[in-house]
């Protein structure tokens, strides 16, 4: 299909706040994105020509924020609301195998919801991750390097290569990536042998380093992780506020054009998947 | 018949607790030396009318495993009493 007929829903609630620069990455690209309030999918308190399905759409997008103030937990209850009506054609969409993209607050929902990890179901009724407390029990937010890792599979990071290293910010306080306890390495081994691995916090020599380079504790330094279909997508970072090399806090030291910024391939990514594969 | 659900929702063992760590930190610094450990939980009060104690117990287990709490990091209990 054609860039332009790319229809991308743009999902919020009171409390997201990264979606304009969400709509706008997208949009620079040539695609159609939409704000589309929750509750226009799960048509209550709005009026008829507001009504949207998800089937209008070829891409999901969560954007970032604090999603019904962070209360229970991050992305807990927009995760309930969107399961209370949507949980089926949520699971259609994702079983065509179109895009889901869950970008920080995103990721926090796409995980409460059970679409992440994602090993080997596409929907899990009780979540089997969660993203905790930064160990700082801070807020961190600051650029971060991410290390590509994944070896084709997601289909939001075909752009980029295998081991390059991106600079994205990131900008939350609960980020720690955790699985079971008991199960932590049987899930660790499932995800690097599924390719479901993305991004890892490295320090700028590419080394695994710990705090402050990975900012929240997050094991095995995971900074993003796709479901075993590769279309389902999580991250903490923020692509869409490194869409342009003038974003990025050295861009005129660098000398680089500035019009690719590191975070652009994830957008390019999954707007080329859709026009090959729909 | 309205009960009243009490749920303590509380960190696994073993799971990293920040927030607990710099209570005590900060307490320590107020000059209380004799906290030797500090645990943060979180409580609900919910106020549920059903038919007796065996089905809110039940509906409330749902609630925690749908909502309150993630089991990936979290136990929880749960204490109901009848109001009259």
């Amino acid at each position: 299909m054609k860039t332009k007929d790319i229809n991308v829903a743009i999902l919020r609630i009171e409390g997201t706040n990264c979606e304009q620069e969400s709509y706008d990455a997208f949009k620079r690209l040539g695609a159609n994105p939409e704000f589309v309030h929750l509750k226009q999918l799960l048509h209550i308190d709005c009026d008829k020509n507001e009504i949207r399905d998800l089937s209008q759409y070829q891409c999901l997008m969560v954007p970032g924020g604090f999603s019904a103030g962070d209360y229970i937990r991050a992305g807990a209850i927009f995760a309930a609301r969107i399961k209370s009506k949507l949980q089926t054609p949520l699971k259609n969409f994702v079983e065509q195998e179109y895009p889901v993209l869950g970008i920080c607050n995103g990721f926090q929902v796409l995980t409460e919801l059970g679409l992440l990890p994602g090993i080997d179901t596409i929907i899990s009724p009780i979540p089997d991750a969660c993203l905790n407390i930064n160990d700082s029990n801070r807020y961190e937010c600051r650029p971060t390097l991410l290390k590509h890792e994944n070896k084709g599979k997601c289909v939001f990071t075909k752009n980029l290569k295998k081991n390059e290293i991106r600079l994205i910010p990131s900008a939350h306080a609960e980020g720690k990536l955790m699985f079971p306890l008991e199960k932590q390495n049987e899930y660790l081994k499932k995800l690097e042998n599924n390719d479901q691995i993305v991004f890892r916090y490295v320090d700028p020599d590419g080394n695994y380093a710990g705090y402050p380079w990975n900012p929240n504790g997050s094991m095995s330094n995971i900074a993003g992780i796709c479901n075993h279909i590769g279309n389902v997508f999580g991250m903490m970072p923020h692509p869409e506020r490194s869409f342009y090399r003038y974003q990025h806090p050295d861009w005129t030291q660098t000398g680089l054009s500035p019009s690719e910024g590191d975070g652009q391939a994830i957008f390019t990514s999954v707007v080329d998947y859709i026009s090959k594969r729909f | 018949m309205m009960f009243e659900a009490k749920v303590t929702v509380r960190l696994k063992k073993g799971i990293s607790d920040p927030e607990g760590v710099n209570t005590l930190k900060a307490l320590r610094l107020l000059g209380f030396e004799n906290v030797k450990n500090a645990q943060t939980t979180r409580m609900f009060n919910l106020m549920i009318d059903g038919k007796d104690k065996k089905t809110v117990q039940k509906d409330v287990e749902q609630m925690c495993q749908r909502l309150l709490t993630n089991p990936v990091v979290h136990v929880y209990e749960i204490e109901i009493s009848e109001q009259k």
